[in-house]
């Protein structure tokens, strides 16, 4: 079965280009911002989104992301107005790919036959759950993969050569690598170490191959994706939605306008590395 | 519920699940040191050696085996079964804590693993760390949410004695549960030389088998003391459950003497009407995942965990070990709650009638006791772990009792 996911990548690759993944938490700071944010997305360079499903408790999540976290949460975000958004982005965009992030409670609370099925129709083309890790697939990944949703797994520094397999046996869509050990937006990677362990996964897999968890401006974006199909950036995006909020929580009109801002000029970056380096 | 098994005691299976519950939900970049601490831990379990040294600084260090004391003004105050404590409050750092901690640290080492992180509710396993980390000469860092640095001041200054590193947790309410988010966040960003020992039987595959059964020292102590001291087994045994490692600890060697009636006893906060006014997640909650593992949790329609609260600063946790909600649902051990007020009561009285400050942890547990004992005959034979010491506390107490000091 062929996804939006599938097709994207495939048509980046064509490009010759990384694809541009953008993380923003669903709802943050609140849900009319967070929708139009989502819609103008694509036209301002992103060619996969990542939402994330806000929890209380995101363990593999930096200060930034816990916190956008939390706005959203405040603001009333559930997981049915999570699938609600992407229903309503779906409406105007058909082509996207568009993942659902998280953690597994606010799922297996759904519970996760009905989250299957509503990802399904609302739009949804594959999930990343941090907390579900290959030993507990039966879970989630299993049923996911056979509705025909793509369950996009992380694969870290700490997934040695012994590992590595087990990662990558149910994987589809693409493979997120995590460019540091750590939490999200805390350190930054470094390229020919993220480069080489890309490389040790591609010799390992046709899925393309996405980095993320330190990447932060269009430089560093620029020096991960060499090598790789896609960058991910989350907490660069998050910082721009908070520092726009006032003392009450309240968020300026042009939040989204700066967040897009940012994502065009990574997208500027990722594609004229590709013009240099076929150059 | 319906089918009884064999024995209770045979979990979890080798991936880690006690029936629906435990498991390994953790992010990727831990599962591999998951797997590490599994393999590390069976291969000291056959070990003699690991064995003999951990029984040896059980003894020595810990001051191992606790005494078995029977409680007799309380029993004839309380006119009813005959109250044991099982004194792991004298424990070297004041809690049945230790016990777990010098079974941690040691495969710390044999993991060669050069630092140590760990979370606390009340300080009590903070300080147990501490202690271990000191003695084996292992920096140590502790997370602690800062609501509890507050309620325990005595328990951080001795952690600092002890060259620990405290880090305030501000997230969430600054209780227990917000300082495992962030010894987890420490541990997935310093995997190659830190070991994470957690306090309670809880978090992901093998940390609940691995406290249990290093905490199962307690039940194993009552067996043989009860026999020397009444040519019999207890009745009824009663302890308090945060996370449940004491709980556990008393109740596993006896949980296939299915004449013996077994109680844990949750924090009811401000009682069970409102789900943030109380900690007894197997009373209010429904099973979840969180911290690596489905258990039972306080949580709201949207899957979102709820803070709860308690008074006791070691109860507040809106989780519990796997063991414990798999063996709420198979009925072998009854799981109840008591409020603030009850434990806080149940404080002052075992202090006055026994000359024995109890923490407020076990408070809860002595407030059941309270009201189980004048129910039971007198030939009943009740146990209850008083499993910390009240010093910690008493700042707290005066507070709340509205005494300056």
């Amino acid at each position: 079965m062929t996804t939006r996911i599938d097709t994207r990548f495939a048509a980046l690759k064509k490009d010759g280009r990384a694809a541009l993944v953008t993380f923003t938490t669903a709802g943050d700071p609140d849900y009319d911002t967070s929708l139009a944010l989502l819609k103008a997305l694509p036209a301002a360079g992103a060619d996969v989104i990542e939402m994330g499903m806000p929890f209380s408790d995101p363990m593999a999540d930096g200060p930034a992301i816990q916190a956008s976290s939390q706005r959203a949460l405040k603001a009333g975000q559930t997981m049915k107005k999570t699938l609600q958004m992407v229903r309503e982005f779906r409406e105007g965009d058909n082509d996207t790919p568009l993942v659902l992030m998280g953690y597994y409670n606010p799922i297996y609370i759904y519970p996760v036959d009905d989250f299957i099925k509503d990802c399904l129709e609302a739009g949804v083309d594959g999930l990343i759950v941090v907390d579900v890790p290959p030993e507990e697939d039966e879970e989630l990944c299993i049923p996911a993969l056979k509705a025909g949703l793509n369950f996009i797994r992380l694969a870290t520094p700490t997934t040695d050569a012994k590992r590595l397999p087990t990662v990558l046996q149910n994987t589809s869509g693409f493979v997120y690598y995590v460019s540091i050990a750590g939490i999200t937006g805390t350190k930054a990677p470094d390229p020919s170490k993220v480069h080489a362990q890309v490389a040790r996964i591609k010799s390992q897999t046709e899925l393309p191959v996405a980095v993320g968890f330190g990447v932060q401006t269009p430089a560093q974006a620029r020096a991960i994706a060499d090598g790789a199909d896609g960058v991910v950036v989350g907490t660069a995006l998050v910082k721009i939605i908070e520092s726009g909020l006032d003392d009450a929580g309240k968020c300026a009109p042009d939040t989204v306008e700066k967040v897009t801002k940012l994502v065009r000029s990574l997208a500027d970056g990722l594609t004229s590395s590709e013009t240099v380096a076929a150059k | 519920m319906s089918d009884t098994p064999n024995s209770y005691r045979t979990g979890p299976d080798e991936r880690g699940h006690f029936g629906l519950y435990g498991g390994r939900f953790v992010a990727e970049t831990l599962m591999p040191l998951i797997l590490e601490l599994e393999q590390a831990y069976e291969d000291a379990k056959v070990d003699p050696e690991f064995h003999a040294e951990l029984k040896s600084l059980l003894a020595h260090y810990g001051g191992r085996p606790s005494p078995l004391y029977y409680a007799e003004r309380l029993t004839e105050h309380l006119g009813g079964a005959k109250i044991y404590f099982k004194r792991d409050e004298l424990n070297h750092t004041g809690s049945h804590k230790i016990n777990n901690c010098l079974g941690q640290i040691q495969l710390a080492r044999r993991m060669k693993k050069g630092r140590i992180i760990a979370e606390t509710g009340a300080g009590q396993h903070g300080v147990a760390v501490a202690t271990v980390a000191a003695r084996f000469g292992l920096p140590c860092v502790v997370y602690m949410g800062c609501t509890d640095i507050e309620r325990q001041a005595p328990n951080v200054f001795r952690m600092k004695l002890l060259g620990a590193e405290v880090i305030p947790v501000t997230a969430g309410s600054g209780t227990l549960k917000d300082a495992m988010n962030e010894a987890l966040r420490d541990w997935v960003a310093n995997v190659d030389d830190t070991f994470y020992i957690i306090g309670t039987a809880a978090g992901p595959h093998p940390y609940p088998e691995m406290v249990r059964d290093f905490q199962s020292i307690i039940g194993q102590e009552v067996r043989t003391q009860m026999m020397e001291a009444e040519g019999r087994l207890p009745d009824t045994l009663v302890a308090c459950i945060g996370g449940g490692s004491n709980a556990i600890g008393l109740f596993h060697d006896f949980l296939d003497d299915k004449d013996i009636a077994i109680f844990g006893v949750e924090a009811g906060g401000l009682g069970l009407g409102n789900p943030d006014e109380h900690c007894a997640s197997m009373n209010g909650g429904k099973p979840g995942v969180l911290h690596g593992n489905r258990t039972y949790l306080l949580q709201d329609d949207d899957g979102q965990i709820i803070e709860g609260h308690s008074i006791s600063a070691g109860l507040d946790y809106p989780g519990v070990g796997p063991e414990h909600s798999w063996l709420r649902d198979t009925g072998r051990v009854n799981y109840v709650a008591v409020t603030d007020k009850e434990a806080l009561e149940a404080f002052q009285l075992c202090t006055r009638l026994e000359g024995i400050i109890p923490a407020l942890e076990p408070s809860h547990a002595l407030a059941h006791v309270t009201k189980l004992a004048p129910t039971l005959p007198a030939d009943n034979l009740l146990v209850m772990n008083m499993c910390g010491r009240g010093d910690k506390d008493v700042f707290a107490v005066a507070a709340l009792l509205g005494v300056e000091m």
